[in-house]
């Protein structure tokens, strides 16, 4: 078994009594070596609980954890053979950027030349290496939380990195550059890695596979596409892509859905769907688009955002708002336009589950 | 109405006695006060110095009652330390600060009627929520219902009816800060200053958040300065767009003209994400230079004169292409990272020592590795002088 694989067999929590209030619900995972997770949701959600879990800060009221083969539920942090990367830089300031990074290393008694390579190595891949031999102080913000990240990737024998929102102090521009870097990281190294953060963005650019969660529970996981395209969950729908995907009150026939008294095409069937609870259809922005008065859904214009690449009007569907995207180039009449909605990405959800349609 | 309803606003802009003149004051009448007396904030060449280090640089800018002023700059660039000045917490090194025509330079904050938000959640831990909101009309010495009708109505808007009986440390970060935007709403202060306030906040509840705001803020009719380092968000919140690099505001416009036409390098990359890409070039007679190859000099910069010139260009402006031979500037790159959000898909490529980022609209799994050709669309390049000031670009499009 590979030594970087994490089982959560049953893991749960719940801060008080056990089996009340679940801060974390039940679940059951194994995460697989040398691919990177992330774990995705609002505040509250469970997230940070289970990164805790991780690391040995929380000891789970339920289930047990294994580092491949190895039950380590009730092992402190430092036996866990982990590294972490947290929100804020720690580093220390009297040393070099070279001595930061080789720190950990040197902790554990690795060979002075097995340590060089590696440092130079990772400084290397983050863009470090004319900074090795300068003081950490006096570093900008950004620069220093790149020195925290080499040190936490620094180490060959862990058997995950943990990192607990890292990019949050770190501007837009550089957040570019560190994220492609960490991707870049992760390639050439192999490692478990698991990333803690509420921004979709960086989850669906850093991850292979995110976990979303809400309420202690994990609602999908799933590659960036497979969440993109195919939302389990409209929570999931809601929470990644900017703005959310759009979801609309409907009455589903067959292979009709009734919006409010507007009638659309469905690309498949639905012949079974569960009596009495809600269901929604969902449609990302990007497979709406704002037509003429004629043509799809009508709907009334509330606003028009020019986001700069792209320009996104904000109308109303018999009520319902929804948001669609405005081609290049095409001219916003006044207030009555239309709605087209692709069908091939129209998803059914009943009482917030996705539905499979059949295919017609 | 007693004393403010009469008195131009330089009265209200010195006092913390025009919320009190204002006793049963409409909103609407405050508003309406602002843009009948003009209500201004004005910078004349303000320079803020500590010591050696030059914070602010000759900052000048006219901001109008009623308008929502995006200050957008990295983190650095001044944006706290210019919103300060603004306030009157700091006094300028030079220069003036004039609010209605007033000189309120050296007017200490307490003497101005202005209200801030800071990114990190400010609150009385002590007080309720509803004290919380009504402690800025407490000091004013408002009545008593005034202060009710107030407080209820910012509690409606921001959506913390239900928790007006609870602590601040008992909400979630998001109702912490609507707590603290309530009270800046309720004081109906001529300038409401927002420092980065939404930065601190999930990535949902900052969109929710983002659309809310400005709408609040304009109807009380008060001059509204929201500083952020993040393009995505100024483009979102309209108005009229600072952008400040270094010290300095390097661009004022309508902040959709500005996305579009930034008028020096130092503009152009403050206000892009992804971060702009770029390029040098040297124009010699009909033949331009680039990355060690010649070619035709493309139409914008044709009727410039040889020189050296530093091209910018958005991810959207980098074509990803099949056939080089179509393009004038076309060049051979390779792929380091593919970064897919859903809608898009963003591709970093190597060219030459140069990194470029292209947007693709939709899902690409471009491989690391993979050589391409990119392509950069002429008609969109932002043509820069050796003193960075732009010399050619893409004219601005009235939006239809």
């Amino acid at each position: 078994m590979p030594p970087g694989r994490i089982t959560l067999d049953g893991i749960g929590h719940s801060y008080d009594a056990p089996g009340k209030e679940y801060a974390l619900q039940p679940m059951h995972h194994v995460w697989e070596q040398g691919v990177a997770y992330a774990l995705l949701g609002p505040s509250g959600c469970g997230k940070t609980t289970l990164l805790n879990i991780i690391s040995g800060l929380v000891t789970p009221s339920e289930g047990r954890l294994f580092f491949g083969d190895r039950d380590v539920t009730y092992l402190p942090t430092e036996k866990r053979n982990i590294a972490q990367v947290f929100q804020f830089p720690v580093i220390y300031d009297t040393m070099t950027v070279a001595q930061n990074l080789a720190f950990p290393l040197k902790n554990r008694g690795v060979p002075g030349g097995r340590i060089k390579a590696r440092v130079g190595e990772v400084a290397e891949l983050l863009g470090l290496t004319r900074e090795l031999a300068r003081k950490a102080r006096g570093l900008t913000a950004d620069a220093k939380q790149k020195i925290s990240l080499g040190r936490g990737l620094v180490r060959e024998d862990v058997s995950a990195v943990l990192f607990d929102e890292p990019l949050t102090v770190i501007d837009p521009g550089l957040k570019w550059e560190l994220r492609s870097k960490l991707r870049q990281v992760h390639r050439a190294l192999d490692l478990l890695m698991i990333y803690v953060t509420h921004d979709q963005v960086e989850a669906l650019t850093f991850a292979d596979r995110v976990v979303v969660m809400k309420d202690g529970r994990v609602l999908q996981v799933g590659t960036p596409v497979e969440l993109f395209e195919r939302p389990e969950h409209t929570f999931v729908g809601y929470f990644i892509g900017s703005p959310g995907m759009n979801l609309l009150s409907a009455e589903v026939r067959g292979d009709k859905a009734l919006i409010g008294n507007q009638e659309i095409r469905l690309a498949s069937g639905y012949p079974s769907l569960p009596a009495n609870v809600p269901i929604r259809i969902g449609v990302r922005p990007d497979y709406a688009t704002l037509a003429g008065r004629n043509e799809g859904l009508r709907a009334r214009i509330e606003r028009v955002d020019d986001l700069g690449r792209k320009r996104l009007a904000r109308v109303s569907v018999d009520g319902q708002k929804l948001v669609a995207t405005v081609p290049p180039d095409f001219a916003v009449p006044g207030e009555d336009a239309g709605v087209l909605l692709d069908p091939r990405h129209i998803h059914v959800y009943a009482n917030e589950y996705r539905v499979e349609g059949v295919a017609r | 109405m007693k004393e403010c309803a009469l008195l131009p606003m330089k009265e209200s802009g010195f006092g913390g006695s025009c919320i009190r003149g204002r006793d049963t004051a409409d909103v609407s009448v405050a508003k309406a006060q602002r843009r009948a007396f003009g209500l201004e904030l004005r910078l004349e060449d303000v320079s803020y110095r500590v010591g050696e280090d030059m914070h602010i640089a000759d900052a000048s800018a006219q901001l109008d009652a009623g308008s929502m002023n995006v200050l957008l700059g990295p983190t650095l660039a001044g944006k706290t330390t210019l919103l300060r000045l603004m306030a009157g917490l700091d006094k300028p090194t030079s220069g003036r600060i004039l609010l209605d025509g007033q000189d309120v330079t050296g007017v200490p904050v307490r003497k101005r009627s202005v209200a801030m938000v800071y990114q990190q959640f400010v609150n009385y831990p002590t007080l309720s929520v509803y004290e919380n909101i009504a402690s800025p009309l407490r000091v004013a010495r408002l009545g008593k219902d005034e202060v009710e009708r107030r407080v209820q109505k910012a509690a409606t808007l921001l959506g913390l009816k239900p928790m007006l009986k609870r602590m601040p440390l008992e909400l979630s970060g998001g109702q912490q800060q609507r707590v603290a935007i309530a009270r800046a709403l309720v004081k109906q202060a001529d300038l409401v200053l927002l420092d980065e306030p939404l930065a601190n906040l999930d990535y949902k509840l900052r969109e929710e958040l983002r659309e809310e705001l400005p709408p609040l803020f304009s109807e009380t009719g008060s001059i509204l300065v929201y500083a952020t380092t993040e393009p995505s968000e100024a483009l979102l919140l309209g108005g009229r767009t600072l952008t400040l690099w270094e010290g300095r505001i390097s661009q004022i416009g309508p902040t959709a003209e500005v996305y579009r036409r930034p008028v020096s390098l130092a503009a152009a990359r403050v206000f892009s994400d992804p971060p702009l890409n770029e390029l040098s070039v040297s124009k010699g007679g009909s033949v331009l230079r680039a990355l060690d190859r010649t070619m035709p000099v493309p139409a914008p910069l044709a009727s410039l004169a040889d020189a050296s010139y530093r091209l910018g260009f958005r991810a959207e402006d980098v074509h990803i292409v099949a056939a080089p031979s179509d393009h004038t500037m076309a060049f051979a790159g390779k792929v380091t990272v593919t970064e897919i959000t859903g809608s898009e898909s963003f591709v970093h490529v190597d060219v030459g020592p140069e990194t470029w980022v292209s947007v693709l609209r939709g899902i690409h799994g471009l491989e690391p590795g993979s050589p391409v050709v990119v392509a950069i669309d002429p008609a969109r390049v932002f043509v820069f002088d050796e003193t960075e000031k732009l010399a050619a670009g893409p004219a601005l499009k009235r939006a239809a």
